[in-house]
């Protein structure tokens, strides 16, 4: 069945919106920059420029604008910072709108602004530019904010297309957790916990892999589609079979018990700070005694790896802990919850 | 004065899933199944039970001669067209909500889905808590919420309290919609069609929290069939078969509780009083794949029928019965007859997200457990 309308599955980085994206945008716009699909563009620049960009831009919208753990203005600052930071590029600059509703109280648009501020010092990108509208009640939802960077790139040659035969795959963290928060905080689950999203800004931690000279292959920040999205492309990207080890990935218990609840998956839940990395397997312990010296990925786990293999190019198996196997699939649209 | 204890979520899966305790099941399975006279064909009534088989990878750890049966126990997969085609005519009334659970809003009726109408203007809110409608209606009280109910008997406690809290709050904009569909005339529908070979079963965890394991009973006394009643993590699925085995070789057959925990003879008496006072069940209910199934479904009892949407709505709601797509083999699915991967459109035609059927839909769906979680070695051969 065909549909002739946006639905809010298109918008839920899974199957449905990759399928929008091939059709309308790439349809219209395609290039070869752009169709290489990755987290910025990187620009080609005249002869003899000593250094590569990186360019990349998002918008945000969350409900609530105050989550635990952040706020609209983080994750509008550190969700650019991180595509830049995945694509090997040392974010510099930004540009900033504000597309603002009726009402909204200018208390909250201070506190935004002042949390971004804070979030662009620890990369140490600017703000240059910005644009800022107001509609009328009704015609956007409190707040909505889209924010633009460029980056020069300290390491060329990352790359969904890149991983490698051998290759260790990494996670920065435990996985979920800001999916889990926006389900918690959004619908009223008074489950009393402790849960907060791992919004973060990561090119800190980005930086020291690239200082240590390490043979990195791919970097990506698994946000929408979480951790099964951004293995699955990987592996169709660079045709090779991954692996994963279902008890080495970490993941809270706040958020398995969340998922418990509601039938969802940890592994297909957004993040906001939370990277995967895939570099030679020999490289992989050096990889996370750096990892673990930064904040946000104290409990990096290597948790599997790419191989070569006609049947299963393109795959991603999961082996559970009693010795069986299961594809780990690309999370569909809109994460809905069971019914009994 | 101590703090009081919380349960966490944690303790409910924790050891339940130890892979130890897995893989041991799995030796002694395989030991005693060599044991068989006859292949046990096991039919796990319930959707949460396919998903567990196939989201823990558990079906490739039995031995040859155990075969699952996928049973008719999804409440999204049994809802006929025009049931949807209810719910889009009633999202499309001006000035109303329609409020409903979980993935119903993706399964295809006649024309569309509910999320395809809710994208056309219709104002459709899926609920995670069904009192959510109590908050939704008060918040709009120059609307109508209509409370779209589906689940087995699982979820229908749930819309009881929602009905009784309406009435004891007065809150009169809040309307009914009722699908929900009982266990076991539908097995015993599955199991009246010859063909089918179902010979032990592996009973539903919660449906059997609410309504005790003794429902099961009379499938022993005229099937002569063993039923263990299951939970749903891995050591449980195991544990069940496990048992079934047993009885099979013994040549027992009876209703024996594995999930213990939960699970007693009776069942909540509470809950299924509440039940009683609000539902009355139907002469007749038409499900997918299956057909009409004789008093296989409640409706509002007489002195609710101010607050049925199916009475309040009749003028407009369409009557007429709808049949699936052609090339769709959910109804042999839903009757044990076929396998997902039987189907021609599997995974082609029909995927989770451009579902034919409604077995592609939910997450507790047949199709869908084995579009998601298939198994790469199964696959591969």
């Amino acid at each position: 069945m065909n549909s002739h309308t946006i639905e809010l599955g298109h918008g839920g980085g899974g199957v449905q919106m990759n399928r929008l994206i091939q059709e309308v945008f790439f349809a219209a716009f395609g290039n070869e920059l752009l169709q290489r699909e990755e987290d910025a563009a990187i620009l080609p620049l005249p002869s003899g420029a000593q250094s590569t960009m990186a360019f990349t831009t998002d918008s945000f919208t969350v409900t609530p604008l105050i989550f635990n753990g952040g706020d609209i203005g983080k994750l509008a600052i550190a969700g650019t910072v991180n595509d830049l930071a995945m694509m090997g590029a040392k974010p510099q600059y930004l540009s900033c709108s504000f597309i603002i509703e009726e009402g909204l109280p200018l208390a909250t648009l201070k506190a935004v602004a002042q949390s971004m501020a804070k979030e662009l010092a620890i990369s140490g990108a600017h703000i240059v530019c910005g644009d800022t509208k107001v509609v009328p009640r009704g015609c956007a939802d409190q707040l909505f904010i889209n924010t633009t960077g460029i980056g020069l790139v300290q390491k060329p040659g990352l790359s969904a297309s890149n991983v490698a035969d051998g290759d260790a795959i990494i996670v920065s963290r435990d996985v979920g957790c800001h999916g889990a928060t926006i389900l918690m905080n959004r619908e009223g689950l008074e489950l009393g916990s402790a849960l907060a999203s791992d919004c973060a800004t990561l090119w800190p931690v980005v930086e020291a892999l690239i200082a240590a000279d390490l043979d990195i292959h791919a970097l990506r920040d698994a946000t929408r589609g979480g951790l099964a999205a951004v293995v699955n492309e990987w592996a169709q990207a660079s045709a090779v079979a991954i692996e994963l080890n279902e008890a080495a990935i970490p993941v809270c218990d706040e958020v398995r018990g969340l998922c418990e609840l509601y039938g969802m998956e940890p592994f297909q839940l957004a993040n906001e700070g939370t990277f995967i990395l895939a570099l030679p397997a020999a490289q992989a312990e050096q990889a996370l005694t750096i990892m673990r010296q930064f904040s946000p990925s104290t409990n990096a786990a290597i948790i599997g790896r790419a191989s070569h293999s006609e049947q299963q190019a393109g795959t991603v198996v999961l082996q559970t802990p009693w010795g069986s196997q299961r594809y780990l699939e690309v999370p569909p649209g809109e994460l809905l919850p069971r019914i009994c | 004065m101590p703090e009081p204890k919380q349960l966490d979520i944690k303790q409910l899966y924790d050891g339940f899933r130890d892979p130890a305790t897995v893989r041991q099941l799995a030796r002694t399975i395989a030991h005693e199944a060599q044991q068989l006279l006859q292949p046990l064909n096991i039919m796990e009534v319930c959707g949460g039970h396919t998903h567990t088989l196939m989201k823990f990878g558990l079906k490739e750890l039995l031995p040859e001669n155990i075969h699952f049966i996928h049973g008719p126990g999804c409440p999204v997969c049994v809802m006929p067209k025009e049931r949807i085609d209810h719910a889009i005519t009633l999202a499309a009334q001006p000035d109303t909500i329609l409020v409903t659970l979980g993935d119903m809003i993706r399964v295809p009726g006649s024309a569309g889905t509910l999320a395809q109408s809710r994208a056309n203007g219709s104002d459709v809110r899926p609920l995670y808590d069904p009192l959510d409608a109590l908050t939704i209606a008060r918040q709009n009280p120059t609307k109508t919420v209509v409370f779209f109910a589906i689940g087995f008997e699982t979820s229908t406690p749930m819309t009881a309290v929602l009905l009784q809290q309406a009435e004891a709050q007065g809150i009169d904009n809040l309307l009914f919609h009722i699908n929900h569909v009982l266990v076991p005339p539908a097995v015993d529908a599955v199991m009246a069609d010859p063909r089918v070979r179902v010979n032990a079963f592996v009973a539903p965890s919660h449906v059997s929290v609410i309504q005790g394991a003794d429902i099961y009973q009379p499938l022993v006394d005229k099937y002569a069939t063993p039923v263990v009643v299951a939970g749903f993590e891995p050591v449980d699925m195991m544990e069940a078969v496990l048992r079934l085995v047993r009885q099979k070789n013994a040549g027992a057959a009876h209703v024996d509780i594995q999930y213990s925990r939960a699970v007693n003879r009776e069942g909540n008496l509470t809950a299924q009083k509440l039940v009683a006072d609000c539902f009355t069940v139907r002469d007749t209910f038409r499900w997918r794949g299956l057909g009409p199934i004789a008093r296989s479904a409640l409706q509002l009892k007489p002195h609710y029928q101010h607050r049925d949407a199916e009475i309040h709505f009749r003028a407009i709601l369409p009557e007429h019965e709808l049949d699936d797509h052609k090339a769709c083999q959910c109804g042999a699915i839903l009757r044990g007859l076929a396998q997902p991967a039987d189907c021609r459109v599997f995974a082609r035609g029909c995927t989770p997200e451009r579902p034919l059927g409604s077995c592609m839909v939910s997450s507790e769906g047949a199709c869908n457990a084995y579009y998601r979680y298939q198994s790469p070695q199964r696959a591969a051969g």
